[in-house]
């Protein structure tokens, strides 16, 4: 256990130092830019994870948690000039405040009830966002990146680096909450609600906790895409392809276990770029529902499904 | 098991106690007391309000009238987890076990979040504490197997061990013994006895009489949601409307 903690940390370092390396080494903005969108992916997944893995709950609102981030991030940036470290925090602190909101309202139902309240929420957000004139309501609205600080020579740089600290701090939480009491007692309750609520397991308080540490991340990880682009509007900041394309990669890699996420976004997310780059950006949705059909069909317990038994299988035969 | 000092506050009064499904009135006005260290028998037709009642006490339903006072605490109002917290703890009809996890993982659940004390207990030694329940309901060899594995017998016994990991101070087991073989009754009459023996407080659902008419020092018949008889088993098992709702007129 303590082992597996300092192969993390040490794991997570060199993630970072080489994610550094690479903003001082390449001078090309393609692979930021398409890394970028890897990065966001993983932290999206971990975090929705952290609720529809965990605990069971699935959330169809991936892209209003995102588009809030965007969208603070956008204000902050109109209103005060705000450095992107503030617009970061800040965005974390509105998507706890909404997962806690939404979780109070919602997280009562149980199962299906859930996901449909996500998806009404999204268009609710959405629908107030385009009539915000102030924030460039449905035309949206361009942006000027500052200029790039030390030691990033441009600011997508940096924004990518800040992208990559999102991720180590995502699955450092996932990875915490998945080995504590809290995971222990979401795994319960994701087993059986009652039966976890009679051997004294806080259920509601429980699912909220997960949706404000979710939610929170979720945010966080939208506030850095409007400064990436450049430009925000209400369609695509909170465009369904979000919630879609994160459902698929949490559930493609594997929601036992924080490692599923990752690898599922790293999976999805690079093939989507490549396709998107190779042949078109409408092809890359087509791959997504095909793979997400043949992985509920042949692999329901994802890409770590198979590995775990992989393993029991070869375990199981030197006995 | 009796008490010398004279009569003691019960630990569990229920006073008054309805409940409705829509125009359906599963139990109608139900009273009684239950004694600490008591060893309680249920019984009833199908569909009298047993589980009804037992779901009543540990919170997963809301009664329309009626209180339930648990210790000195009027408890009517609180959620299941918080009832589990103040001690009472309770098997499922149908085992529910968490079934993505070990035996032991199960029982964890109960020490995590059912502790009074919230103090931090290390690793090992909560794995003792499950251990030695494991031990006493016989399940020590299938600690680290996941529940999946278990037979039926097994999963009631984990279920019971689930609810002993919560230390409970009255335990509700509701028909831990259907569909078993009549040794394996035994076993689970036999695990229960002994705990009663340790001071716990239980309330025993029941359709197999031996079970009942061994096991308790008091029963109580509900019909159609009314306590019909109460009282020393073999005086409940001779009431004229006992028989005549088990056996129909």
């Amino acid at each position: 256990m303590n082992r597996n903690g300092i192969l993390f940390w040490i794991g997570a370092t060199l993630f970072l130092v080489a994610a550094l390396l690479m903003t001082q080494v390449i001078g090309n903005q393609y692979p930021f830019f398409a890394c970028y969108v890897i990065l966001q992916f993983i932290v999206l997944a971990v975090a929705w994870s952290i609720l529809g893995g965990y605990a069971g709950y699935v959330n169809f609102g991936t892209s209003a948690f995102f588009g809030v981030g965007v969208y603070t991030a956008v204000f902050l940036f109109k209103a005060f000039g705000a450095p992107l470290a503030v617009q970061i925090v800040a965005a974390a602190a509105v998507g706890a405040f909404l997962g806690f909101a939404l979780g109070l309202l919602t997280l009562r139902m149980q199962g299906i009830f859930f996901s449909i309240a996500t998806i009404a929420l999204t268009i609710i957000i959405e629908t107030s966002v385009t009539n915000w004139r102030y924030v460039g309501g449905a035309a949206g609205i361009q942006l000027q990146r500052p200029l790039g600080t030390w030691p990033f020579d441009d600011y997508v740089q940096m924004l990518f680096f800040v992208q990559a600290l999102l991720v180590v701090l995502a699955i450092a939480i996932a990875r915490y909450i998945q080995a504590s009491w809290i995971g222990r007692g979401l795994q319960a309750l994701k087993d059986d609600e009652l039966a976890a609520e009679c051997t004294g397991v806080p259920t509601l308080r429980l699912k909220v906790l997960a949706c404000v540490i979710s939610g929170a991340l979720m945010c966080a990880a939208g506030a850095p895409a409007a400064m990436y682009l450049q430009y925000a509007d209400p369609s695509s900041a909170f465009n369904l392809n979000y919630s879609v394309s994160v459902l698929a990669m949490s559930l493609i890699g594997g929601t036992a276990h924080w490692a599923g996420p990752v690898v599922g976004a790293i999976v999805l997310g690079a093939t989507q770029q490549l396709l998107t780059v190779t042949i078109s950006s409408e092809v890359n949705v087509l791959v997504l529902g095909v793979m997400l059909v043949l992985f509920v069909v042949v692999a329901p317990e994802g890409i770590i499904g198979l590995i775990r038994r992989a393993r029991r299988n070869r375990s199981g035969s030197k006995a | 098991m009796t008490s010398p000092s004279g009569p003691q506050p019960p630990l569990l009064q229920i006073c008054a106690l309805t409940k409705r499904f829509g125009g359906f009135i599963a139990l109608d006005n139900v009273s009684v007391d239950i004694r600490s260290g008591e060893r309680f028998g249920l019984i009833g037709p199908n569909g009298s309000g047993k589980t009804t009642l037992i779901n009543c006490i540990s919170g997963a339903f809301r009664t329309e009238a009626g209180t339930v006072v648990f210790g000195d605490e009027d408890i009517t109002r609180l959620p299941p987890h918080i009832r589990t917290r103040r001690g009472i703890a309770r098997s499922f009809q149908i085992p529910r076990p968490f079934k993505s996890m070990t035996v032991v993982e199960n029982l964890m659940v109960a020490l995590d979040f059912a502790s009074v004390s919230g103090a931090f207990v290390p690793t090992a030694q909560r794995r003792d504490t499950v251990m030695s329940i494991l031990t006493q309901t016989g399940l020590a060899s299938k600690a680290d197997m996941s529940t999946l594995g278990l037979s039926q017998v097994e999963l009631r016994k984990m279920e019971l061990a689930r609810a002993m990991a919560t230390h409970p101070k009255l335990l509700i087991s509701d028909e831990a013994m259907a569909g078993l073989s009549s040794s394996e009754v035994d076993e689970v009459l036999d695990l229960l006895i002994k705990l009663a023996g340790q001071g716990i407080t239980i309330i025993m659902i029941e359709h197999i009489m031996q079970a009942v008419m061994r096991f308790s020092e008091r029963v109580m018949c509900l019909d159609a949601g009314k306590i019909i008889a109460i009282g020393a088993p073999a005086e409940v098992m001779a009431n004229q409307r006992v028989q005549e709702a088990y056996l129909g007129t």
